[in-house]
């Protein structure tokens, strides 16, 4: 039954006003050739808005590793500072002890972060580095197209842990938020999720108090991110938020894990 | 014949849509239906509105590729629907 | 500034400072180390900032990050450390970051390294390499000009004794082009204005906004070729007008053989030298010029011969080229070299002339073996 439905191709004529645009307006073109049911434009969505909510966007540098979410480097509205694979905190340092007046993040992967540049966020957290560093977190290297990484969980299956990741071949995976809450230099660090409107909300949260964090200049802040790569995981896009819950959520437990200014 | 309360509506950029499903879920109301056999010029199907939308945004929240545009009616409406025949 | 007695790690850090530079970051290691100490104290002295890098990694990514924003900005290490650098450096090429490199290399043995480097992927980096610390004061300062103008890392190629060697200098400033980057670096004031600046080694759009990588790439060769074009190529050249024999050298070595060259001039040998000033781009035509008439050309390395290649391409067969290096350390391997000594490199250059022994008339030979 067609009239069953609304018309959705214009605004409505009735009065009303509008609450959330198509993408966010730090981005200058929405489209993007990521996967169908990707979490990465979920999470970036959730920074570029806490962004503004900050009310940094006139100001912000935003260092991004190699990842699927590299495609935004080009289409952002936030100035970019393109990194390699793993060594965004480090080009973060250098911009930040430059500009100290900048508002200065990362982007990056498990695979960028944990796999390749594990030492690069360390050391960065350790020396209390005025910047924050998000992490999106989906336990795979998505552009390679279903790779084990560090932060894979075990029994996970991925394309070179066919019959799952095994600890016995594999080794454990890696909680980087739990390290980094660890070192004295690290003042905010949370886990979220993007794999429903809820933890979205919850993870816009966590974000926005990283920022405000960098901008009080009380240390290092950061925020992992769970998102859904179903193209990765092999599972159907509608499966994949539940995927997470099931699969990386119980390893990489979402929460805030430490903030000084509580 | 009944009415549903409808505080906001959506426009939807079809053409954007990869047709992932996670706003379905996603709607709180559960006012968002994918097509069956409609997609759009890239092959994907891609959701529809029904009478019910309270304007919350987790659609556009959890849309990977920016479907979503949000509004909240200023004086919310009454749609009127056929009976639930499901 | 004045006269004064400085080692010449501390007449570079001088040197980077007057330049301009405002950022550093570097790992010690040996030689490179006395830098980072100077670094350290010199630059928070003029409001800059200098790093404590965990590793090299990390030392190349600061300097990359400090510099995208348009800060003067260099780091460095020796040829081991470089080594780790190198992803970094090629892709920094490719971002088009202006950053001063500093390799204060064991011996010569990184020639190839540098000249041949960054590493991946088909970018360069110019290279100057001094002789001794008051060369190093202005090559210093010219690496800075070099690097803004052309948006390109430079190599400054120093080695043990340059670090190590004080000397009687006076940093002074060089006046050079202003080191501009306001047409491209980072600010964040570009951010949300609808045309936000990306600063990329995989291209920044700057070619129109559906212009890909492979572009990038292009014109990052496009821009590379008008650099090395357009860089200068520099040389000393000494007596090579007559010249028999042509020695080549570089760095700290090509001071000794130029000592032992002017000796046996003095002695009535008919030798010159040639020393390579930049190494790349290298100087082919000096080099080249300064050969013509001669019957061979040495070519001196505290190495096993690397820069000889780039001899010979110059040459191009012209004149026959022989290698009379060797690699020569003390036993720390740090590049103290028991063959920088006056009468060794005499005697090896009078090797070379008595293998010309044919032409003795114009070499005089006999009267120098007395």
């Amino acid at each position: 039954m067609t009239d069953r439905f609304l018309p959705t191709a214009l605004p409505p004529v009735e009065a009303a006003h509008l609450v959330d645009d198509f993408g966010p307006s730090l981005l200058d073109v929405a489209e993007h050739s990521l996967c169908p049911g990707c979490g990465e434009p979920v999470a970036l969505r959730a920074i570029l808005e806490a962004i503004e909510d900050v009310g940094a966007a006139q100001r912000t540098i935003g260092v991004i590793g190699i990842g699927c979410y590299t495609a935004f480097a080009n289409s952002l509205d936030i100035e970019v500072l393109q990194a390699l694979h793993g060594r965004a905190p480090s080009l973060a340092t250098g911009a930040k002890r430059a500009r100290p007046e900048n508002l200065v993040i990362t982007l990056q992967g498990d695979g960028d972060m944990v796999n390749e540049g594990l030492q690069e966020v360390l050391h960065t957290a350790a020396r209390g580095e005025r910047v924050t560093c998000f992490m999106l977190d989906n336990g795979v290297f998505g552009e390679t197209g279903g790779h084990m990484t560090a932060t894979t969980a075990l029994g996970q299956r991925t394309k070179n842990t066919l019959d799952g990741r095994d600890a016995e071949q594999h080794g454990f995976p890696i909680r980087v938020s739990n390290l980094i809450a660890e070192l004295d230099g690290a003042a905010y660090v949370a886990r979220g999720a993007v794999n429903n409107a809820g933890n979205v909300a919850r993870t816009k949260k966590m974000i926005r108090s990283a920022l405000e964090i960098q901008e009080a200049g009380l240390g290092f802040s950061f925020v992992e991110i769970l998102t859904m790569c179903p193209t990765g995981w092999f599972v159907d896009t509608p499966d994949a938020p539940d995927y997470l819950t099931s699969t990386l959520a119980p390893v990489h437990a979402p929460g805030v894990l430490k903030d000084v200014t509580l | 014949m009944t009415t549903v309360l409808t505080r906001g509506t959506v426009v939807i950029d079809v053409e954007a849509c990869k047709g992932c499903d996670l706003c379905i879920d996603a709607c709180p109301p559960r006012v968002l239906e994918m097509t069956v056999h409609e997609v759009n010029t890239r092959g994907y199907r891609y959701p529809r509105l029904v009478a019910g939308c309270t304007g919350c945004r987790a659609c556009a929240q959890i849309c990977p590729d920016f479907c979503f545009q949000v509004y909240k009616y200023e004086q919310p409406l009454e749609i009127p629907v056929l009976e639930d025949l499901s | 500034m004045s006269v004064a007695l400085l080692e010449g790690s501390e007449a570079i850090a001088d040197a980077m400072v007057a330049a301009g530079c405002r950022f550093f970051s570097g790992y010690p290691m040996t030689p490179f180390t006395e830098v980072l100490e100077h670094m350290a104290t010199k630059l928070p002295e003029v409001g800059g900032t200098c790093m404590n890098a965990e590793s090299e990694l990390e030392a190349v990514g600061m300097a990359w990050g400090a510099a995208a924003t348009g800060t003067p900005s260099a780091t460095g290490s020796t040829g081991q450390g470089l080594s780790l650098m190198q992803e970094s450096l090629s892709e920094a090429t490719l971002a088009r970051i202006p950053l001063v490199v500093l390799n204060m290399a064991r011996a010569q043995g990184d020639y190839w390294q540098a000249t041949r480097g960054p590493g991946h992927g088909d970018s360069r980096m110019p290279v100057l390499a001094p002789m001794d610390v008051p060369e190093a004061i202005t090559l210093t300062q010219l690496a800075f000009e070099l690097a803004y103008r052309w948006r390109n890392p430079v190599l400054l190629f120093g080695d043990y004794y340059l670090a190590h060697t004080a000397s009687s200098v006076d940093v002074t400033r060089v006046e050079h082009a202003p080191l501009r980057a306001d047409d491209w670096a980072l600010t964040g004031a570009t951010s949300g204005t609808g045309n936000a600046r990306l600063v990329s080694p995989l291209g920044s759009g700057e070619y129109g906004a559906e212009s890909s990588y492979a572009d990038h790439l292009v014109q990052c060769a496009h821009a590379t070729e008008a650099m090395l074009a357009g860089i200068e190529p520099l040389a000393e050249t000494g007596f090579c007008d007559d010249a028999d024999v042509v020695v080549v050298a570089f760095g700290t070595p090509a001071k000794y053989v130029r000592a032992a060259v002017t000796r046996l001039r003095a002695e009535g040998a008919r030798i010159g030298y040639v020393r390579p000033i930049t190494l790349l781009p290298f100087p082919s035509e000096i080099l080249a010029r300064a050969a013509r008439g001669a019957r061979t050309v040495a070519v001196y390395e505290n190495s096993q011969g690397q820069m000889v290649d780039d001899v010979r391409l110059a040459l191009e067969g012209a004149v026959p080229v022989q290698f009379i290096g060797r690699l020569s350390l003390d036993s720390s391997g740090f590049g103290i070299a028991p063959d920088l000594d006056g009468d060794y490199l005499r005697d090896r250059l009078l090797d070379v002339l008595n293998v010309d022994v044919l032409n003795v008339d114009v070499l005089n030979v006999e009267v120098l073996d007395d």
